[in-house]
């Protein structure tokens, strides 16, 4: 989080000619941008947040948001939607975080330090179609593992990929794009950690594991966690990749709302959508909050360079 | 000075496995889009790799998607940065509800913002057009997070108020205050900015699909349904792409802030 600093404001407006500085018209310059993101960025909030308690007429209704939060489908694609952002953020921060320490543990600036930081930024992007084309390479029918799975062992289940269409082969796409997100989150964190921290626990006699768990780990906690809490945001928005693998509208919630939106069968429902998409918001919400909370913890030790 | 074996044997494990995970997709693409199609081809080729050019719809993607990253950059250039550069300089009141305003994006998950633009999108392709160009709007509002942050850590770093204050005691106007004095000096951060607008729109799928809007990877999955190696061969392409891209431009301090995903 910015500090915010007004220090410079206050000299600045303290000894120029403060009516040029301060003048009223000065809100006038933030109209163009109130303008755009008051249309493509307030208005479609408002809208969720005003239809999630409207009827499909326009009309003051809880009668949605209720439905959708009594009903068994929806309910079955939250709580799968949970499940899969649970998992993966746990799974990607933890072999994330491992290969973040590998990485911090290499020479500074060498090769594989630079290689590893600019491919994370690059697959931490790669959700969706190009990460669902890439597993179906990999384990789909007739990709690689697959086929060797085929001619060493054909009895495993990764001789036919029917389990890559499921909530396995789905956290094992999105623990894709969570290690190289938690590799660039967690990566500064690593960084900042003081060597003389593990000197000084190693001058007192303390052995590897103890600077370990008495040290490192209760340090790092904070951190550890809000950067988990980001990946949990991250595949729990998650639609693109979801969509091209599996495309079960009442697998997931993000698929859910699409199809409640588009669909084309004539059940278009835009309320329901909206229903859906308050309750998803009230989620990242809660977890982003608590993600700031911990920021505000770790900032006091992590001096930023 | 050399690190203890203990050490040295953890991060190579931790290394190999992880590292095998990230690498074998990207190689099993390679090895499926030089796999031979139809019956006259063995052993390996690289017919879908040279077959890429030809796909007109993909060209058109490609260069509408490229176009939308022009507008979303000149966006933020002209309408972002100044405006941050203008609260910061003269509406401290302000400097709050510009920075959540900014950070709204990342509570409300692109799926969302769908939902409420969707009759919006309706109306532009009614009234005005139906060129996917139009979504640079909403794009350059879901990059909001990334391009405040590093602007207001680059606008923390220089006092602009001294530079402003400089400037216009030497009878500079408004207008070059900003596009001329400061900006210049918060150039890495405009130039990150940049680059994440680049990597968002080629990457977008959520919105364009569900506003059945032909972008880049809308495309692509089309072509995925009809010829998987092609698809998989500019699916690759692209990565290694963007891969090279970075590490051409290496320079320390530009990566550090980037990949500085840490937003809030």
């Amino acid at each position: 989080m910015t500090q915010l600093q007004y220090k410079g404001t206050g000299s600045a407006t303290g000894r120029t000619g403060s009516r040029y500085w301060r003048s009223k018209s000065a809100y006038l310059g933030v109209i163009p941008f109130l303008i755009v993101s008051g249309l493509f960025l307030l208005y479609p909030t408002w809208n969720v947040a005003s239809g999630a308690f409207q009827d499909n007429y326009g009309k003051f209704s809880t009668s949605v948001l209720k439905e959708v939060f009594n009903s068994k489908v929806a309910r079955h694609a939250f709580a799968n939607s949970l499940e899969i952002s649970i998992k993966t953020a746990l799974a990607g921060a933890i072999l994330g975080g491992l290969f973040a320490w590998a990485i911090v543990n290499g020479k500074r600036d060498g090769l594989f330090y630079r290689f590893s930081v600019a491919l994370s930024s690059v697959l931490a992007q790669f959700g969706g179609v190009m990460l669902t084309f890439a597993f179906l390479a990999t384990f789909g029918f007739n990709g690689l593992v697959a086929n060797i799975a085929l001619k060493v062992a054909p009895n495993s289940f990764l001789a036919e990929s029917s389990w890559l269409y499921g909530m396995l082969g789905l956290s094992i796409l999105y623990t894709f794009f969570q290690i190289p997100l938690m590799v660039l989150v967690f990566l500064p964190t690593l960084e900042n950690l003081k060597p003389q921290w593990r000197e000084a626990s190693d001058a007192l006699g303390g052995k590897a594991w103890e600077y370990w768990l008495r040290i490192g780990i209760p340090i790092l906690t904070p951190s550890f966690a809000g950067a988990a809490l980001l990946l949990f945001v991250n595949s729990f928005s998650a639609y693109a990749t979801a969509q091209t693998l599996i495309n079960l509208s009442d697998f997931l919630t993000p698929l859910e709302i699409a199809t409640a939106l588009t669909s084309e069968t004539g059940g278009s429902n835009p309320a329901e959508a909206k229903s859906l998409s308050f309750f998803m918001v009230v989620v990242v919400i809660i977890a982003m909050t608590f993600y700031a909370l911990l920021r505000r913890r770790v900032s006091r030790w992590e001096q930023r360079r | 000075m050399k690190k203890p074996w203990g050490v040295r044997i953890w991060r190579w494990s931790i290394i190999s496995v992880v590292g095998a995970y990230l690498m074998v997709p990207l190689y099993a693409m390679f090895d499926f889009s030089t796999k031979p199609f139809g019956f006259q081809d063995k052993g390996r080729t690289f017919r879908a790799w040279q077959i890429i050019p030809s796909q007109p719809d993909l060209m058109i993607a490609i260069g509408k998607s490229l176009v939308t990253a022009g507008i979303v950059m000149s966006l933020i250039l002209f309408l972002i940065v100044p405006t941050a550069i203008w609260v910061h300089l003269k509406l401290p009141l302000l400097r709050r509800p510009f920075e959540l305003l900014c950070l709204l994006p990342l509570a409300i998950p692109a799926i969302v913002i769908v939902v409420g633009i969707a009759p919006l999108y309706r109306w532009i392709s009614i009234h005005l057009t139906e060129s996917p160009i139009t979504l640079s709007a909403v794009y350059s509002m879901l990059i909001l997070p990334y391009t405040y942050r590093s602007l207001s850590a680059a606008l923390d770093a220089v006092d602009i108020h001294t530079l402003a204050e400089a400037a216009r005691t030497l009878g500079a106007d408004t207008s070059r205050v900003i596009f001329g004095i400061i900006m210049p000096t918060i150039k890495t951060g405009i130039v990150n900015g940049s680059f994440i607008a680049i990597a968002l729109v080629m990457g977008e799928f959520t919105i364009s699909n569900i506003l059945n809007y032909k972008t880049f990877q809308v495309v692509i999955a089309q072509i995925g349904r009809t010829n998987g190696n092609v698809a998989v061969a500019v699916s690759l392409a692209s990565i290694l792409f963007v891969l090279v891209l970075l590490l051409a431009i290496p320079t320390k301090k530009r990566q550090g802030k980037v990949l500085d995903v840490d937003l809030v």
